[in-house]
């Protein structure tokens, strides 16, 4: 069974409709990159996902919990899905360490010894375990994101979305992020990406979607889509995306 | 009989200081705890809460405190609540801080970006638990400088109270006065004690402000 499986989406700005009927399934252990023009949609399906998007109509599910329009139950949904932003949106009154701890200690109630572990775990595994006591303002743009990385797996996420995460980064701090996400990936962690790494995305999503104007216009392996992309829209977004 | 402004004439004004901070105390504690609620009110997901909150802030600010006072004193009187003038007072100075430290705490929930609302959603925080470890921290510290500016004015907007008999500062000036006719010794010792009071609170206030200043820019 999928573990997020996206039926008949529909989601609207007002009168604009920005998702138009989307159908999605992804499988455990897959990483699914969703590329596309800005305003295609891709932002919004991905934070359609963990609700903080309302849906018009259509259903989502993730792990067993269901998102409808109706907006039920996204408190159970989300601790199953962490997200990770383009600006990082780290606590800044807290300390790096604080700011993992925290969800782990009062949404699943774990101890603070537990807590602990986990965050000196997380920490580690993004690479900066040293950092556990420093303040987020004193970390660079891609260290921040690396902390924000550390503070969604702290929840033990089944399934991890990341949201243009290297979008407001300096070229030379994008590289740390996305080897950390493909370390993530090496794990088997079920992600689902929306970015502008086109050579991160063809090496390490197993499947590409391509959106355009609202819809799923291609998707398929990721070699497929880069290689032999088949409707005139992506290869001429490739095309332009690739000079 | 003319008195002279004498050593006990100075001590009679500065002992009845002490009503004034008193006076200024009450109305702190319990207009910021209802202006507190007023606050978060005025920021509910609730239109009714909302709109309740933001009527409550209109009337407060749009009435002169003396109307309060007024009303407090001589039109519960009528009702049959014969509050003395020191509890009228304090009810009436809590009503007009509750309605602007709300807009002030007001304006710091909102200062807060509301990217911090969407990652603390994101990791299933309830909204109880996003104002108590995310939101509230933040605002706190927004609001220190805006909230002890408004705190010396309360200290000085105390004074009106000597209206209603309430033998504070401003009043055992007053009738010191009455009894001496010097009113530059006289206010001008009024005038140096509430300067003695606020001065410090504002120099705390500009500090405090300094200091989140560099935070940010840090």
């Amino acid at each position: 069974m999928p573990v997020v499986q996206v039926e008949g989406v529909h989601k609207r700005f007002g009168a604009v409709e920005v998702l138009k009927g989307i159908d999605l399934a992804v499988e455990g252990g897959e990483v699914v990159a969703i590329i596309g023009r800005s305003g295609s949609g891709k932002s919004t399906l991905l934070r359609c996902i963990n609700g903080l998007e309302q849906i018009q109509s259509g259903r989502i599910e993730v792990s067993g919990h269901s998102i409808d329009p109706s907006g039920k139950g996204l408190r159970e949904l989300r601790k199953d899905v962490g997200i990770v932003f383009q600006s990082y949106n780290l606590f800044p009154h807290l300390r790096v360490g604080e700011n993992i701890m925290l969800a782990p200690r009062i949404v699943l109630g774990v101890s603070k010894a537990e807590a602990r572990s986990r965050a000196e775990e997380t920490l580690a595994e993004v690479g900066l375990a040293e950092r556990f006591d420093a303040w987020p303002d004193n970390l660079s743009g891609g260290q921040q994101q690396r902390v924000a990385i550390a503070r969604s797996l702290a929840m033990r996420p089944k399934v991890m979305l990341f949201d243009e995460v290297t979008s407001a980064l300096d070229p030379e701090l994008t590289g740390e992020v996305l080897a950390t996400m493909e370390r993530l990936a090496r794990h088997g962690m079920t992600m689902l990406l929306v970015t502008h790494e086109m050579g991160f995305a063809r090496r390490v999503a197993t499947t590409t979607v391509f959106m355009h104007q609202g819809k799923v216009w291609e998707m398929g392996p990721s070699e497929r889509i880069f290689g032999a992309p088949e409707t005139p829209e992506l290869r001429q977004f490739l095309g332009g995306g690739l000079k | 009989m003319i008195r002279q402004f004498t050593q006990s004439e100075f001590l009679f004004i500065l002992a009845s200081a002490r009503w004034t901070l008193l006076l200024t105390v009450m109305s702190m504690l319990l207009g910021g705890l209802l202006g507190f609620l007023v606050a978060l009110a005025r920021t509910s997901r609730l239109a009714p809460l909302r709109a309740l909150a933001a009527g409550w802030i209109g009337v407060i600010q749009g009435v002169p405190v003396l109307m309060l006072l007024f009303l407090s004193y001589y039109g519960l009187a009528l009702a049959g609540f014969d509050l003395p003038p020191l509890i009228a007072a304090t009810v009436s100075m809590a009503l007009y801080a509750s309605g602007f430290l709300g807009e002030i705490w007001r304006g710091s929930i909102q200062a807060v970006p509301w990217q911090q609302w969407e990652a603390s959603s994101a990791l299933a925080f309830s909204r109880p638990q996003q104002y108590r470890y995310v939101i509230l921290p933040q605002a706190m510290r927004i609001a220190i400088p805006p909230t002890v500016g408004f705190l010396v004015q309360l200290v000085k907007n105390t004074s009106i109270v000597s209206i209603i008999g309430v033998v504070e500062l401003a009043r055992a000036g007053n009738l010191v006065n009455n009894a001496t006719f010097q009113p530059f010794k006289v206010f001008g010792t009024v005038a140096a004690i509430y300067f003695v009071i606020c001065w410090p609170i504002s120099l705390l206030a500009r500090r405090l402000e300094g200091r989140l200043h560099a935070r940010r820019a840090g």
